[in-house]
């Protein structure tokens, strides 16, 4: 009886396992055609010319003098690196970004809390938080530069122990710290917004215990709140610190990169574009994205943020 | 103690609000002050003498205040330009986006992780880094200064974002559904437009949102990419509105030109609030 029956049960689990593996092939195979467009034109409109900048890279190559153009090797690398311009801009990018991030950190996590307690106009407060976060930056920092100006701005005459005919934009840290207003102003709102969400996965039971073992409002807040938004907060982190590492558009605006205030990005757009010298534009690019690469490395590895496991990706 | 947070969480409402709209506010009554009022030494908060000039020489409409003939021209052109090319990325991107999403939320397939892991790497790339060569290979092949020469890369760096919010909301849809119409004898067309489309529907629009926003805003590749009014967007022509005196730029137009590309943005944002709230933290959180 058992001889008989095996060999058929055998075959239909081979045919089921034909099956299946054809399903599963066809279901790669259009999974991979549905994702192929996006593919395509990431990798060509980023990968490509993030190849022929390092192409281009070691060619001593402007635009007006194009026959002047020759291979140089890594002669534009070691032009910008030893240039003291180049190190004074990342210093600022970099200052740029920590002060931004940690300012924003802050003022962002005071929002979500207030946020998350607010049981009334939420639609009020939810719109309010969204306009500087869709608010175009170039206008942005418009707004700041005008607040801040000499002739005809509010701050000087609003905030005290300051002299109303203090120039912001006639000193460095003066006119780094408008900068720093606008970057902060106009993407509070993205921090704010995300943990927000992290607060609002804390558990509220969790809290309530605390309560009741007698914890204190700051004990709570660093016991049991931050632990548990660690994961929203390291999305954060890392979204908002690679976005202040590209500061362009409030340095473009606002002071043109007068008094030293330049940032690494707007150091390669002038030689790229204004200066029109590609060669030594595409080394900045290179060494742009590669510390861009070295930041995101190193903040996921200094805090350990799992991406995938924060938005449950398996 | 009860009181007491109340009257911090009101404090901390009023406080979010002073500091979300101020600057509006500031540009808003900035773009009503006359020329003598933005000049030297005026730095009052609100318009004395509330004008509507700088909005009749942005827009073109009756007098202009000589010397801003052109402005006008080049000010709707660049609305033009941003409009559309916003418009066309967003589109196109969330069409791409959709497929790749649907794919990542439903199917199994080979290199799933590294699209994702491609599109996450996407979304913190130097823009900066791409201005230098795509300004040599769009000026090869001719477009440099086109709208295509915008609406390829907006399209490029909205797609992680489009990516990520959509596979968020597509893997939260109860795709049984469709099955479940089918068996209660529906076709496979009506299962997929009657139930499928009105659950995907949201977060297509979630996404489209935030692709608008960056469009509207990018300002990058904007400045970069383009040479004339004939593709130039908002962003760019603002930051070339110098006047006739660069010590003494035309504040009280700039502060118009902001507001009239500032309404839209408020318009989105009153209408569709709790929809970009979800979508902007669903792709960075778990919702």
């Amino acid at each position: 009886m058992t001889a008989t029956q095996a060999p058929p049960r055998e075959r239909s689990e081979r045919r089921a396992a034909a099956i299946d593996s054809d399903r599963s092939k066809a279901e790669n195979r259009l999974g991979q055609r549905l994702v192929a467009p996006a593919v395509v034109l990431m990798l060509l409109v980023t990968a490509y010319p993030m190849l022929q900048a390092l192409y281009l890279s070691m060619f001593r190559y402007r635009l007006t003098a194009p026959d002047d153009r020759e291979f140089i090797w890594f002669s534009n690398y070691s032009t910008v690196l030893t240039d003291g311009l180049f190190w004074q801009d990342t210093w600022n990018t970099v200052l740029i970004m920590v002060v931004t991030v940690a300012v924003e950190l802050v003022i962002g996590f005071a929002f979500a809390m207030v946020m998350h307690r607010v049981i009334f106009a939420r639609g009020v407060i939810r719109t309010s938080i969204l306009i500087p976060y869709g608010i175009i930056t170039v206008v942005s920092a418009f707004a700041w530069q005008f607040a801040f100006s000499l002739n005809n701005g509010f701050v000087n005459s609003w905030v005290p122990f300051i002299d109303d005919n203090f120039n912001w934009f006639g000193d460095h840290w003066p006119a780094m710290f408008a900068i720093m207003v606008s970057e902060i102003w106009k993407t509070t709102p993205f921090m704010a917004l995300l943990l927000l969400a992290g607060l609002s996965q804390v558990s509220e039971d969790m809290l309530e215990a605390a309560k009741v073992d007698g914890a204190t409002w700051w004990q709570r807040l660093w016991k049991v709140i931050l632990p548990n938004m660690r994961a929203a907060i390291m999305v954060a982190v890392l979204f908002r610190a690679l976005d202040a590492y590209r500061i362009f558009d409030n340095i473009f605006v606002m002071t043109k990169g007068a008094q030293d205030t330049e940032s690494v990005s707007f150091l390669t757009y002038r030689q790229s574009i204004e200066q029109v010298q590609l060669g030594l534009g595409s080394a900045l690019s290179v060494l742009l994205f590669l510390s861009v690469l070295l930041l995101a490395f190193g903040i996921v590895k200094l805090f350990r943020v799992d991406l995938a496991q924060a938005r449950g990706e398996g | 103690m009860k009181n007491k947070t109340t009257a911090g969480t009101w404090i901390g409402f009023v406080l979010i609000l002073v500091w979300c709209l101020l600057p509006v506010v500031w540009i808003i009554s900035l773009s009503f002050k006359g020329p003598g009022e933005t000049g030297a030494g005026s730095p009052q908060f609100l318009p004395s003498d509330p004008t509507l000039q700088n909005y009749r020489d942005i827009l073109g409409i009756g007098s202009v205040t000589s010397g801003q003939e052109a402005t006008a021209g080049d000010f709707i052109a660049a609305l033009r330009n941003s409009f559309f090319i916003s418009l066309i990325a967003t589109f196109l991107a969330v069409i791409f986006a959709t497929l790749a999403a649907y794919a990542i939320a439903r199917l199994e397939f080979r290199g799933k992780r590294l699209v994702l892991t491609m599109a996450l790497a996407i979304a913190m790339f130097p823009v900066v880094s791409l201005v230098g060569p795509l300004f040599d290979m769009w000026r090869t092949i001719g477009l440099f200064n086109t709208w295509p020469g915008l609406i390829i890369p907006y399209m490029t760096f909205t797609l992680p974002l489009a990516i990520w919010t959509l596979s968020a909301f597509f893997r939260e849809i109860p795709w049984e559904m469709e099955q479940a119409a089918q068996v209660d004898g529906a076709t496979s067309w009506q299962a997929f437009r009657k139930v499928i489309v009105p659950l995907a529907a949201p977060g297509v629009f979630t996404a489209a949102i935030l692709t608008f926003f960056f469009a509207w805003n990018e300002f990058v590749l904007a400045i970069s990419l383009t040479s004339t009014t004939g593709s130039r967007t908002v962003p760019a022509q603002l930051s070339f509105f110098v006047g006739p005196d660069p010590f003494n730029p035309p504040y009280g137009t700039l502060a118009a030109a902001s507001v009239v590309v500032t309404v839209p943005i408020i318009v989105i944002v009153l209408l569709f609030q709790r929809k970009i709230v979800a979508g902007l933290t669903s792709g960075a959180v778990k919702g």
